[in-house]
């Protein structure tokens, strides 16, 4: 063994352990149904991306036909209206096409809200313990004796009917499966000899949550993100079929609830309900396939 | 000579891997007599677990036994069909894994786990179970009224003695204990030792036990196995083979073991590491490691011969055994060069 | 060495007692309490290496951990350089953090999975706000010191890659590589094939004879101990019970649970004694502790008075002992 000190290279930067963290996320591709449920994602993006290019007229707009009547109640096909019209005159493609944005916006943006909240209170609580873990786990509590959709109804009755409604419900309530769940993850992970060998190290509270606790909870993080896109989504849904969404921004429930309130399913016409509730369907459906897929890698051993 | 109640020849046992076969233990040979106390010394990988495991049959669903026999009381254990083998398993021959003391059920109290083993597989009625399972209590040195405790009021020490009665409770001819005492304090390790001696004077039962610890061989056993990397380099009555070993991974292992009695000397470790069982080097597989290598020992695999009586080697140098010995002891032949 | 100099790490009576069951039990004085560290004095000095000996449940452990400050002291003193261990914060903590190190018993478990091995060696310098350009250096240093001193091939490499000789010497090289002053190794070798145990406990002689570091060895293996320190302290539930030279220990131990130890330990070699032990059956509970000398209920020797009294130490050459067999004052 030589004496000479053979160079170690370059200690990583900041962005090498940024990639690394985010490294621990990984995409599911093992799984068939998790494949399938990331490709149909992956048809929405793509969708709620190119709406405008994709839609052929604009959702919001009455239509009207070359006799100068409003195109009403249209059969697909006629017209060059792909789906059909609403009552109202309006394409059902084009409103299906942008619904993809409304859905996916929420989703996103809702999953994110109660990861990021659900984890922070999941990771505070479960490395301090004490009393910030008691009175944490007590609004924890408080969050679950909230009952989801009629809190849901009661905020879009103070605050305006906006699709954010949903989100700001979310998050104010739908953390506390998260947050549960990331705490006992912290908890077990906080008594791990390498934590204890990092705090004899002289690492802070701080940093030791940042590199240790952290990147061990993102994909659990990530896990109960993806599930909470598809809460989001048939929230909205519901809200906005209930008719306590917001009627200035197309989304598929709000299409059904157009739909219902156009008396639709007696004048037959499938053209507009059935494809939003297939969409929907889809959309949940593939969040719950991609979970599924992040249970096996991180849980190996539950199909055995 | 009285006849061996195990009989080794040729025992090999493989794991499948994917499509791969990797052989764990190749051609082991030794034998057991009655009433005496074999230790199957290695390091970790060796395969001595997984020879231990054999002989009871209860091998890992992608191990199998590839080749050779294992003779018990005059029938080839390697042939028998599994309900034939279920017969055998408590009643002659017992197996306690390693960490027994860890895997008592704990939702029963002992007394109960041990009832179990004597009613279902014994075919004793309950008062015979009773009374049985207070003698084995006592055999292994734990009060009788402590029948009705549940696993974790017992410290490890107890519960390993538990485990020792749980293999005692059919009066096997052979005990086969995987590492019984490592996890244990040294005073419980030595009344744990004891009682096996014990057991040996007082019920002329054979242990098999698998450690990787020779000062516990040099306590309690009759014979050695060495075992490296899933072959027998060394097998003899334990004072010869640990005073005069033949082979030099026997050698190494000597100065690799602190000694309370003498003064305090160096330990000489033997650098390197086992090799990967799945990729063996062709010829001796301490050759990598070995410092008295020669050319053949890379070629040629050696077998397992006579050094004197029953002490047998696996080394091409084996004539040359007592010089080695002298230059193994100091620590320089050990050095490897940078 | 110099005897008039103040003893870098001293304990005083030092206690860790740890209650069981929940808070209203604790509140209404039902709990049990768990001594683990029941009244433990003695002193280091500067370049000494000293092991602390005992089985499972004798404290030594818990006092490792006092002494690196992962568990606060619930009574008596924890003395590191003068200052009390107990009550550092801030900066105080930080720099002491960087004086005394701990060499954990598992080097499985001891290092996180997902940190590369430069990783793990990088962690301690960050802590300490050692600039990034003196990294590299530490780093290959700390590495020779430990015998990995191909130190390139490592970097790059996880955990799950390595061997568990070599990575106890890189949990070594985290300890050392902020070149403390005091290092606490937990039972270092117990996790790992005895074979393997040579290397890294020559690596930890060297260790001691090149930077002269202060240095407490826990185990239970007295023949390990033996191999790596000067002076021993034995104890057991909780106290001290001999404390002095290694090998005048082994040699002649005085109080009768060190002799049933010294008597228990196998040798590698036939001829060895294989007379009964002189010591009861029984396992060291640290909930309940008999009274007076703890040992009492085991010890071939005890009278009377080891019931009702606790022996103090009596210093007999230059060792300690608490035992009342010594203690000729009455």
């Amino acid at each position: 063994m030589s004496d000479a000190l053979t160079p170690v290279g370059k200690s990583p930067g900041r962005f090498t352990r940024l990639r690394r963290a985010l490294g621990s996320i990984r995409l599911p591709l093992h799984d068939p149904l998790a494949i399938i449920g990331l490709a149909i994602y992956a048809f929405f993006i793509v969708m709620a991306i190119f709406a405008p290019q994709i839609a052929t007229h604009d959702p919001n707009e009455i239509l009207f036909t070359s006799e100068f009547t409003i195109a009403a109640d249209l059969r697909p096909g006629v017209d060059g209206y792909l789906l059909g019209t609403t009552t109202l005159g309006r394409d059902v493609f084009s409103q299906i096409v942008w619904g993809a944005r409304s859905a996916l916006l929420i989703g996103l943006t809702a999953a994110f809200m109660v990861a990021l909240i659900g984890s922070v209170v999941g990771v505070v609580a479960g490395y301090f313990g004490g009393w910030v873990d008691m009175i944490l786990m007590r609004l924890a509590d408080v969050a679950f004796g909230i009952p989801f959709l009629p809190f849901v109804i009661v905020l879009a009755a103070f605050l305006e009917p906006s699709i954010w409604n949903v989100v700001i419900a979310m998050a104010l309530v739908l953390w506390r499966d998260t947050g549960r769940v990331i705490r006992s993850q912290t908890l077990t992970l906080r008594n791990r000899v390498y934590v204890e060998a990092a705090r004899v190290s002289g690492s802070s509270d701080f940093k030791i949550i940042l590199r240790h606790i952290v990147p061990n909870v993102l994909p659990l993080s990530f896990l109960y993100g993806s599930i909470a896109i598809g809460w989001a989504i048939l929230t909205e849904a519901s809200i906005s079929f209930l008719g306590f969404g917001d009627p200035d921004s197309i989304s598929w429930g709000y299409m059904l609830q157009d739909a219902y309130a156009s008396q639709a399913l007696s004048k037959g016409s499938y053209y507009w309900f059935v494809p939003p509730g297939i969409l929907i369907i889809l959309i949940v459906s593939a969040g719950f396939f991609i979970t599924r897929g992040y249970e096996q890698i991180l849980f190996p051993k539950l199909d055995r | 000579m009285t006849e061996p109640l195990l009989c080794l020849k040729d025992l090999s046992i493989a794991y499948r891997v994917g499509t791969h076969d990797t052989i764990a233990v190749e051609g082991a040979t030794f034998d057991v007599q009655p009433g005496s106390i074999v230790g199957l010394v290695g390091e970790s990988g060796c395969g001595k677990t997984t020879l231990a495991r054999s002989l009871t049959r209860v091998l890992a669903s992608n191990a199998r036994i590839a080749g050779g026999q294992a003779v018990f009381c005059g029938e080839d254990i390697v042939g028998l069909s599994e309900r034939a083998m279920n017969g055998l398993r408590w009643r002659e021959i017992a197996f306690i894994p390693q960490s027994a003391m860890n895997s008592l059920d704990p939702v029963y109290t002992v007394g109960s786990q041990l009832a179990e083993v004597l009613i279902r597989r014994g075919g004793m009625g309950r008062r015979a179970a009773r009374t049985r399972s207070e003698e084995l209590f006592e055999w292994v040195g734990i009060e009788t009224n402590r029948l009705g405790d549940y696993p974790h009021q017992f410290s490890g020490g107890m519960r390993q003695r538990v485990a020792i009665a749980l293999a005692l409770a059919l009066d096997p001819k052979l005990i086969i204990a995987d590492e019984p005492v490592t996890a244990l304090d040294v005073i419980v390790q030595r009344q744990i030792l004891d009682q096996l001696r014990e057991l040996r004077e007082r019920l002329g039962i054979s242990v098999i036990l698998v450690t990787h610890d020779i000062s516990v061989v040099a306590y309690v056993c009759d014979r050695v196995v060495v075992m490296y990397a899933g072959r027998v380099v060394e097998t003899g009555p334990m004072a010869a083979t640990l005073t005069a070993p033949a082979h030099p991974y026997t050698m190494g292992l000597r100065n690799a073991f602190p000694d309370l009695a003498s003064a305090a000397g160096e330990l000489t470790p033997i650098e390197g590491s086992p090799p990967d069982l799945a990729n063996p080097p062709p010829g001796c597989r301490f050759a990598p490691r070995c410092p008295f290598v020669e050319a053949r020992c890379q070629t040629d695999v050696p077998v397992l011969q006579s050094y004197e009586g029953d002490h047998l080697a696996a080394c091409h140098r084996i004539a040359e055994a007592e010089t080695l010995r002298k230059r193994a002891m100091a620590s320089e032949t050990w050095e490897v060069p940078a | 060495m110099n005897d008039t100099d103040p003893p870098l790490v001293r304990l005083d009576a030092a206690e860790l007692h740890f209650p069981i069951g929940g808070t209203l039990a604790q509140l209404r004085g039902s709990a049990t309490v768990v001594k683990a560290v029941d009244g433990v004095t003695f002193e280091l000095r500067r370049g000494e290496s000293v092991g602390l000996l005992g089985e499972s449940g004798c404290g030594k452990t818990s006092t490792g951990r006092m002494l690196v400050r992962l568990d606060k002291a619930t009574g008596g003193r924890v003395e590191f350089d003068g200052e009390d261990v107990s009550t550092l914060t801030g900066a105080a903590l930080k720099r002491f953090r960087s004086r005394v190190q701990l060499i954990f018993q598992n080097p499985f478990e001891a290092l996180n999975p997902r940190f590369s091995i430069r990783d793990v060696l990088a962690e301690p310098l960050d802590n300490a706000l050692i600039p990034k350009a003196e990294h590299e250096e530490r780093i290959l240093r700390a590495m020779a010191l430990v015998k990995l001193g191909d130190a390139a091939q490592f970097m790059g490499r996880y955990p799950h890659q390595l061997s568990g000789g070599q990575l106890q010497r890189i949990v070594m090289a985290r300890a050392l590589i902020l070149e403390p002053e005091f290092i606490v190794a937990d039972e270092p070798v117990s996790m790992l094939d005895v074979s393997v145990r040579a290397g890294v406990l020559n690596v930890f002689r060297e260790v001691r004879a090149k930077t002269g570091i202060t240095a407490i060895y826990i185990s239970h293996d007295l023949a390990l101990v033996r191999y790596v320190c000067e002076r021993t302290i034995v104890m057991y539930l909780g106290r001290i019970v001999e404390d002095g030279p290694t090998e005048d220990i082994v040699a002649n131990p005085l109080h009768p649970y060190t002799q049933a130890l010294v008597a228990a330990v196998p040798v590698p070699h036939p001829d060895q004694s294989h007379a009964p032990l002189p010591i009861g059956r029984g396992a060291p509970d640290p909930r309940n502790p008999p009274s007076g000398c703890t040992f009492r209920d085991r010890c071939p020797k005890a009278f009377d008075r080891c019931t009702v009294e606790a022996p103090s130490p009596t210093r007999i050459q230059n060792r300690i002992v608490h035992c009342h067999l010594f203690d000729l004052e009455t």
